[in-house]
């Protein structure tokens, strides 16, 4: 794991737990939604709140796709949940909601559940385009060879 | 709002992100490296290879459909549950999905990560 994929799963975490957080507290001012008031949605898209956490998100979405464009989808989700701890952090001490003893508990187990997955090797052979022959476009191959 | 309705949203968000999600790591894979691309053709070019793979846009679609199921979800319910629940239940369907669909190795490590996570998913509905 080089520093610059770290940074890349670091980000994909923060980005997520900070733009979750971000659309709630938005959400929080519109109450709950219903088939009936589904048009207060697309007043929601001008509260500054929903505006941040949609930039953020975009943040998330450009890191993600670099992580998946040489990790395995089973490798990127769990190695980026440590944005869970974040995230009822964040709720705890921004949204000040309640978190209970318990939903402590399931962030400890989730935590362990990324360590095992992280420790393991981040790509299934030949399942991406940079480590087999079929499939990539000619540029991408030579690219590829040139940094090996 | 009752708890089945928020469980029925984190269901619709858990759904379209597994669909979107496997379909973008199929286009993600076949594109290569972003970061690989990027030094030496430069973002437009990269951006242009992602944006103009048919399965990413599809899969953008999907995960279209599970921001706004999301947004919805997130004003019924708490964002410490709505937030973690739906990304965790997202993490298995994705497990499973991978496996079949996208082929890949989920090995022991990776099932026993995924129990873990459920596990902590449904701890953080109490």
């Amino acid at each position: 794991m080089t520093a610059r994929k770290f940074i890349i799963l670091f980000a994909v975490a923060a980005f997520a737990a900070c733009g979750d957080v971000s659309l709630g507290r938005g959400m929080k001012a519109f109450g709950a939604i219903t088939l009936a008031s589904l048009p207060s949605l697309l007043a929601a898209l001008l509260n500054p709140w929903i505006i941040l956490g949609i930039l953020l998100l975009l943040g998330f979405f450009v890191s993600y796709l670099t992580a998946l464009s040489w990790a395995d989808l089973t490798y990127v989700l769990p190695a980026t949940a440590v944005s869970y701890i974040l995230m009822v952090l964040l709720a705890k001490f921004f949204l000040h909601e309640h978190v209970t003893i318990w939903r402590w508990l399931g962030v400890a187990l989730i935590t362990i559940g990324v360590g095992f997955v992280a420790i393991g090797p981040e790509a299934t052979p030949g399942a991406h385009c940079h480590n087999r022959e079929a499939v990539c476009e000619p540029a991408t191959l030579a690219d590829a060879g040139s940094e090996a | 709002m009752t708890n089945l309705a928020v469980w029925g949203g984190i269901a619709a968000v858990v759904i379209s992100s597994t669909i979107g999600d496997v379909l973008q790591s199929r286009a993600m894979k076949e594109i290569g490296d972003l970061g690989v691309i990027r030094q030496s053709h430069g973002t437009w070019e990269t951006t242009r290879r992602v944006v103009t793979n048919p399965g990413f846009m599809v899969g953008l679609g999907f995960m279209a459909i599970g921001f706004f199921s999301l947004l919805i979800s997130l004003s019924w319910g708490d964002v410490s549950i709505v937030g973690p629940a739906s990304a965790s239940l997202t993490f298995i369907a994705n497990a499973l999905a991978a496996r079949v669909y996208l082929k890949e190795n989920v090995d022991r490590r990776r099932w026993l990560a995924a129990i873990l996570v459920a596990g902590g998913g449904a701890l953080l509905a109490h």
